[in-house]
C-alpha cells in the first residue's frame, strides 16, 4: 500500500521556490519593456478637481504620458454584476470625470521609463481642488435600505424576559495588510490585453477588465501564479488594475503599476468599522429567549458593500426570537472589501462578548452557558445540519486548556503587577463552495499536471491540490505537478471565503478520479495488459502503477500502460458543482486565551491560546496549522492592535503605513495551538472539507476581549482594546 | 523622492567642508532614506559619513563614557562597558526599533531622526515643521501620539528616540565639530522645543557635525533602567517611557536622574521628581509621591489625555524597578 499523501503533514512543494525568491510575485514578472506607473492620488476627501498642471512632470526626462480625466479615454465600463462587485451600485470609473470621492482617490497618473522618474513626477503633478468638507463617521442619519430579518417577535419577548440586557459595541476599521504590495503589469498586443496581477480570483479581475475596457472576455489574460498574502484584498479588481491597463495603451509599452504602502490603505478595500447594538433577554437558568441586533457599517458614498453580518446571530444559539436589522451608512470613504472571516468575525466579537456578558450576569460558567442554548438543528433554517460539533469543541477545549483552573470570579488571579485572566469564545462560519474546474493531464513519463485558474495566495493550495491529486492517481506527490493562477486555466471561484479546497479540491478529484478510471478502462481492455480482463472495480492505483486490488504484484505502471497503447498522455476535465442542499452547513471553533493585564499601565499581553475546530476533514495538517496559526495572530492584531484612523476634517487616514498602523509583531505572540477535531462532512462536497481560513480567525478576538474582562473586572466593548480604556 | 548628488565623506575635514556647502549628513540612513522617499525630506546633496573614524566607545577619566557618534545602535547596546556603567542606555537601546535597524542606525542619528507625527510625515497634511506658517494638523488631529509636555500652539510633535531619554537622564553632553572647533554642548541644551520655530529642531549649524555623545561619570554605586510602554511589545515608539538612575548609598537616595519619554517635545528631564528623591529613602510610598510630579505642567490633547496618568504610573514604576521596594 503506498502511504497516503492526503492528511500527512507535508511540507510546501512550492516553499523552495518561495524561500530562495524564485516564486514571481505580480511585480517580479519579466516583461520586456516595461515602463512604470505612479498615482497620483486625492489629497482632498471630497469635491472637485479644479485644475491640473503636468507641466513640470512632463518636462522630466523619462516621463511619458501624465493621465488624468482631462486626457483619459471614455472607458466602456460595462456592467458587471460579478467580479465581487458590489450589487446595485456603481464602481469608481478612473479618470471619468472630474468628482473626488474620497481621500487619496486616483487623481493621475504617470508613465515614465524608469520608477524614479514616474515617483519624482509624480510629486509635481500639481492638482487644484475646490474642497468640500466629507462625511467619514458612522453617526450620521443617512443609511442605505436596511437589510432586515425576524423571527418570532424579539420586542415582545424582550418586555418579558427575565434577564434583559443592552450593550453597544465597536469595532475598528482594519486593513488587510498583506506583505506583498498590490500590484499589477499590463501589456497590451493590439486588442488582446495580458495582465499580470495581485489578486484572488483571475477570472473576476479578466472579467472586470473586460467590462471598463469594453472587450471580449477571452481577449483578457491575467495571470498570477502566486500572492504573496491577501486576506481578502484581492478578491476585486481595484482601481489601479485599470489604471495600469489604461496606461498600457495610452503610452503602447507594457506598464508596471506597483501601489505604494500608503496607497493600499485607500486604494484597495478594508474591513468596515462597525457601531454594533445588541439587546438580550433570558431566562434566569440560561436559556436565551431573544436577541436584537442593530447594525451600523461604513461603505462608499458610491457602492453598497454587504457582508454576512447576519447570520452568526441567527445561527449560532437556539432561542425563538431574533430581530436584525443591517445598515450601510455611504460615505466619502472608498469601498470596504471582505477581510478574513468576513461578517461573522465581526458578530461572533459581539454575540460572543455579549454571551460572556450575560455568563456573568447569571453566575454560569460561559461554556454551560452555550451549552445550555445549542441548537439541534438550524433556528434559522430548521435544516438539520451537515455536522456542528461544537460540544466537543468545548470539551476538548476545556480539557486540554485546563479550563477548570478558571477562577470564575474576575479579577481573582494575579502575577506580580499582571491580572491573569482565561476567556472562550465560539466562531462560526459558512461551509462557502463554487463550481471549479480542473485539468488533470498524465504523460508517458508517469507524471501528472493539475491545473486550475485560483490562486494560492499563502494557504499552500498547491499543496494541497497535489496531496489530493496524488492519492487519486495512486501517484507519489514528487510525480504531480499543480499549476495555478492563470485565466486560459479551468475556472474556479474566488480564492476567498474558505471555499477553495472544497471546491477546487473537489474538482481536482473529480478529474483525478476519471483520469485513473479511463487507464483502468485502457489496461483491462489491453490484451496485452497483465489487467486484462479483471474487472475495473477490482483495479485500484499506487505507487504510480495500476493493480489488482489486494495484490499489487499484478498490474503495470502508467508508463507501461501508456507506451504500449501509443499514448502520449490522457487528460480530463474535472468539475465540482455544489448542488442545492437539504443541510445547513458551517464550520465552527471553540477558541481559548489567557491573557496577563498589567493593571496600572494598562497593557494586555496574551499568554497562550488554543483553538479547538469542527472543519471537516483536514487535507493537510502542516498547512491547517499555518492557518490556525495566523488566524489566532489575526485576531490578536483584531483584539487589541488593528485600528484604521480617518482624519475626520478631510477623510485622511492618518496611519497609512506599517509603523502607525500595528499589527502583530512576534514578540505578542506566545505559544498557539490548535486540534482538529477528527471527521469529515460528506455533505459538504466529495473530499469533506468545511474550509479552514476564515474560521480560524473568527471567534478569536472576542475569545481575547473575554479575558481581559476576567482578568480586569472591566469590560471594554469596542476593538481594539488600548491602554487608555484599561486605565 | 527628488534627486540628490551622493557623496561620500573619506575624511572629516571634507565632510566638514562638503556639509558648510549645504551636503546633508546620512549615517545609517534609516530615518533619512524614509522620509526622502515620502518627500519629506528633500536634501540635494547627501553626504555619506559612514566611513569617519567615529566608531568608538571610550571610557574618560572618571569613568564616564565616549560614545562616537557613528557606534550603531546595536554595538552600543551590546558594549560591555555601556553595559556595565549605564544599563539604562543599553536597555532603551534594545527596546528601539528593530534588530535590523539597530545594525544599521547610528547613535548620531538616532538624537537627530525627526518626530514621527504622522502629519509631518504627510507631506499632503500641513505642518509647521515641515513648512512653516502652514499650520499644524496635529492640534485638533488625531494626536494619541503626541506631546503633553513642551508643546506650543505651533507644534506638539513628540522627539521619538528612546536612547535620548536616557542621555537626558544621565545629563549626557554632545560633541560637535565644526566652524569653530569642537565645542560640546549639554544634552539639555541640545534639541529644542518648538515654540514659535518648530522647524528648528537642534542646535547643529549648517556644516556642523556630532562626533560623540558623553555620559558624564556619576557616583557609584549607580541603578539605572529603562522603561518603555507601548500597545505592542516590541517595533513601536514609546506611548511613555521612563529612564531612571539612583546612586543609593547609606539606604539614601544621593542622586536621582530620571527622565520620560514619548511625552515632549524634547526627552523630558523630571527635575521636580529628582529633586523630590534626593535625601530620602527608597519606598513604595516615596515612588509614588515623587512620580505624581511627573506631569506637572502637561497639556494634553484630545486624544492623548491618558498620557499624563500613564506617564506617572510608567514613571512610578520604574522607580520601583530600579530603586527597589524595600
Ligand atoms: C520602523 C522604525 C522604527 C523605529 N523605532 C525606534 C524606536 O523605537 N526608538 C528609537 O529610538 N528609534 C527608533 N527608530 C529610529 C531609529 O533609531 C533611527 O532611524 C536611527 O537611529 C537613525 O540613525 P541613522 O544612522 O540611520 O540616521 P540617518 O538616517 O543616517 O540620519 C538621520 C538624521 O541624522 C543626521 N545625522 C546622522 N548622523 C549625524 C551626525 N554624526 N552629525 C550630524 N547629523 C547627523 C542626518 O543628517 C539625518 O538628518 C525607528 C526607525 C524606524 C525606521
Amino acid at each position: 500500500m503506498s502511504r497516503r499523501a492526503v492528511g500527512a503533514p507535508l511540507s510546501r512543494v512550492d516553499g523552495r521556490l518561495k524561500v530562495t525568491g524564485r516564486a514571481t510575485y505580480a511585480a517580479e514578472h519579466d516583461v520586456k519593456g516595461v515602463v512604470y506607473a505612479v498615482i497620483v492620488d486625492s489629497g482632498i476627501g471630497r469635491g472637485r478637481i479644479t485644475g491640473i498642471d503636468a507641466r513640470d512632470a512632463l518636462a522630466r526626462s523619462g516621463v511619458l504620458k501624465v493621465i488624468s480625466h482631462l486626457n483619459a479615454p471614455k472607458l466602456a465600463y460595462r456592467p458587471n454584476a460579478g467580479s465581487n462587485n458590489p450589487e446595485g451600485s456603481e464602481r469608481l470609473h478612473v479618470f471619468q470625470d472630474d468628482r473626488v470621492r474620497f481621500f487619496g482617490q486616483p487623481v493621475a497618473v504617470v508613465v515614465a521609463t524608469t520608477l524614479e522618474a514616474a515617483q519624482h513626477a509624480a510629486r509635481l503633478v500639481e492638482v487644484r481642488y475646490a474642497a468640500e468638507k466629507p462625511t467619514t463617521g458612522l453617526a450620521g442619519d443617512r443609511t442605505n435600505k436596511p437589510v432586515t430579518y425576524a423571527r418570532g417577535d424579539a420586542e415582545q419577548a424582550l418586555g418579558s424576559a427575565e434577564v434583559r440586557m443592552e450593550m453597544t459595541y465597536r469595532t475598528a476599521r482594519n486593513h488587510h495588510n498583506a506583505m506583498e504590495p498590490h500590484a499589477t503589469i499590463a501589456r497590451w498586443n493590439g486588442h488582446r490585453l495580458t495582465v499580470w496581477d495581485k489578486t484572488q480570483w483571475v477570472n473576476g479581475t479578466q472579467e472586470e477588465l473586460a467590462a471598463v475596457f469594453g472587450i471580449p472576455k477571452e481577449s483578457v489574460c491575467v495571470i498570477s501564479p502566486f500572492v504573496g498574502g491577501a486576506f481578502g484584498s484581492g478578491l476585486r479588481a481595484w482601481p489601479h488594475v485599470t489604471i495600469a491597463a489604461l496606461a498600457a495603451r495610452e503610452t503602447g509599452r507594457p506598464v508596471k503599476l506597483v501601489l505604494a504602502r500608503r496607497q493600499q490603505y485607500f486604494g484597495t478595500g478594508y474591513r468596515p468599522a462597525y457601531v454594533y447594538k445588541v439587546r438580550l433577554g433570558s431566562a434566569r437558568q440560561g436559556r436565551l429567549i431573544a436577541m436584537t441586533h442593530d447594525i451600523r457599517a461604513e461603505t462608499s458614498s458610491y457602492e453598497d458593500f454587504q457582508e454576512g453580518v447576519l447570520p452568526t446571530g441567527q445561527m449560532l444559539y437556539s432561542m425563538p426570537n431574533v430581530a436584525q436589522t443591517y445598515e450601510r451608512v455611504p460615505l466619502d470613504v472608498n469601498t470596504p472589501l471582505y477581510m478574513r472571516g468576513p461578517g461573522h468575525a465581526t458578530t461572533s466579537y459581539i454575540v460572543e462578548s455579549a454571551m460572556d456578558e450575560l455568563a456573568h450576569e447569571l453566575g454560569l460558567d460561559p461554556i454551560e452557558l452555550r451549552r445550555r442554548n445549542e441548537p439541534d438543528d438550524d433556528p434559522a433554517t430548521r435544516r438539520p445540519f451537515s455536522t456542528r460539533r461544537l460540544r466537543e469543541c468545548y470539551t476538548v477545549g476545556a480539557r486540554e486548556f485546563g479550563w477548570d483552573r478558571r477562577n470564575p470570579k474576575p479579577r481573582s488571579t494575579r502575577d506580580g503587577d499582571w491580572l491573569i485572566g482565561m476567556g472562550m469564545a465560539a466562531g462560526v462560519y459558512d461551509t462557502n463552495r463554487g463550481a471549479a474546474q480542473a485539468r488533470v493531464r498524465l504523460d508517458a513519463r508517469g507524471s501528472a499536471v493539475v491545473e486550475a485558474a485560483s490562486s494560492d495566495m499563502g494557504p499552500g493550495t498547491y499543496t494541497s491540490m497535489t496531496q489530493v491529486a496524488a492519492d487519486a492517481l495512486g501517484l507519489d506527490m514528487r510525480a504531480v505537478t499543480c499549476r495555478l493562477g492563470d485565466s486560459i486555466m479551468p475556472p474556479t471561484p474566488p480564492h476567498g471565503g474558505s471555499m477553495t479546497m472544497a471546491s477546487v479540491g473537489s474538482a481536482v478529484q473529480d478529474g483525478c478520479d476519471k483520469l485513473r478510471r479511463q487507464a483502468v478502462a485502457l489496461a483491462v481492455g489491453d490484451e496485452r495488459s497483465p489487467l486484462h480482463g479483471v474487472d475495473a472495480g477490482d483495479v485500484v492505483a499506487g505507487d504510480g502503477r495500476l493493480h489488482v486490488k489486494g495484490d499489487p504484484t499484478r498490474g503495470e505502471t502508467y508508463q507501461q500502460l501508456l507506451a504500449r497503447n501509443n499514448r502520449t498522455h490522457l487528460e480530463t476535465l474535472g468539475s465540482f458543482t455544489p448542488g442545492e442542499s437539504r443541510f445547513s452547513m458551517y464550520a465552527y471553533n471553540a477558541t481559548f486565551a489567557e491573557v496577563a493585564v498589567d493593571h496600572r499601565l494598562g497593557l494586555v499581553r496574551i499568554r497562550r491560546m488554543l483553538g479547538v475546530y469542527d472543519a471537516g476533514r483536514i487535507i493537510s495538517p502542516k498547512l491547517a496549522d499555518s492557518q490556525a496559526i495566523g488566524g489566532m495572530v489575526g485576531g490578536i492584531g483584531a483584539a487589541l492592535l488593528e485600528h484604521t484612523v480617518t482624519d475626520p476634517r478631510d477623510g485622511r487616514i492618518v496611519n497609512a503605513n506599517l509603523a502607525d498602523y500595528l499589527v502583530p509583531v512576534n514578540a505578542d505572540v506566545p505559544s498557539l495551538r490548535a486540534i482538529y477535531l477528527d471527521g469529515d462532512d460528506r455533505e459538504a462536497d466529495p473530499i469533506g472539507v468545511k474550509g479552514l481560513g476564515e474560521v480560524v480567525f473568527t471567534g478569536v478576538a472576542p475569545a481575547i476581549a473575554n479575558a481581559v474582562f476576567h482578568a480586569t473586572g472591566r469590560r471594554v466593548r469596542e476593538l481594539p482594546i488600548t491602554a487608555e480604556a484599561l486605565l | 523622492m527628488h534627486p540628490f548628488s551622493y557623496t561620500k565623506a573619506s575624511d572629516l575635514e571634507g565632510a566638514l567642508a562638503a556639509g558648510r556647502r549645504g551636503g546633508r549628513y546620512i549615517a545609517g540612513g534609516t530615518t533619512l532614506v524614509d522620509l526622502m522617499r515620502e518627500s519629506v525630506e528633500r536634501p540635494g546633496a547627501l553626504v555619506d559619513i559612514s566611513a569617519l573614524p567615529l566608531g568608538e566607545i571610550t571610557a574618560t577619566a572618571g569613568g564616564g563614557l565616549r560614545i562616537g557618534a557613528l557606534v550603531s545602535m546595536a554595538e552600543a547596546a551590546a558594549d560591555p562597558k555601556v553595559r556595565a556603567t549605564f544599563p539604562v542606555v543599553s536597555q532603551a537601546l534594545e527596546l528601539s526599533a528593530s534588530a535590523q535597524l539597530r545594525n544599521m542606525a547610528t547613535i548620531g542619528g538616532n538624537i537627530m531622526q525627526r518626530t514621527r507625527c504622522a502629519y509631518f510625515r504627510d507631506v499632503t497634511a500641513p505642518c509647521n515643521k515641515r513648512e512653516p506658517g502652514s499650520g499644524c494638523a496635529a492640534l485638533e488631529g488625531f494626536n494619541r501620539a503626541h506631546a503633553i509636555l513642551g508643546g506650543s500652539d505651533q507644534c506638539v510633535a513628540t522627539h521619538p528616540s528612546d536612547v535620548a531619554v536616557a542621555f537626558a537622564a544621565l545629563e549626557a553632553s554632545v560633541h560637535l565639530r565644526g566652524p569653530d572647533g569642537e565645542p560640546s554642548v549639554a544634552f539639555a541644551d541640545f534639541l529644542l522645543r518648538p515654540g514659535g520655530t518648530p522647524d528648528r529642531e537642534h542646535g547643529l549649524r549648517p556644516g556642523e557635525l556630532i562626533t560623540a555623545v558623553e555620559l558624564p561619570a556619576l557616583p557609584r554605586p549607580l541603578r539605572s533602567g529603562y522603561l518603555k510602554v507601548r500597545d505592542r511589545q516590541s517595533y513601536e515608539f514609546a506611548l511613555t517611557s521612563a529612564a531612571v538612575a539612583l546612586h543609593i548609598k547609606g539606604g539614601v537616595i544621593r542622586e536621582a536622574k530620571v527622565a520620560a519619554g514619548g511625552v515632549g517635545t524634547v526627552p523630558w528631564k523630571l527635575s521636580a521628581v529628582e529633586r523630590h528623591l534626593i535625601g530620602e529613602r527608597p519606598s513604595e510610598a516615596l515612588w509614588a509621591e515623587a512620580a505624581e510630579r511627573a506631569a506637572d505642567g502637561a497639556r494634553p490633547l484630545e486624544h492623548n489625555r491618558f498620557k499624563a496618568e500613564l506617564l506617572k504610573r510608567t514613571v512610578e514604576r520604574q522607580l520601583r524597578i530600579v530603586g527597589g521596594s524595600e
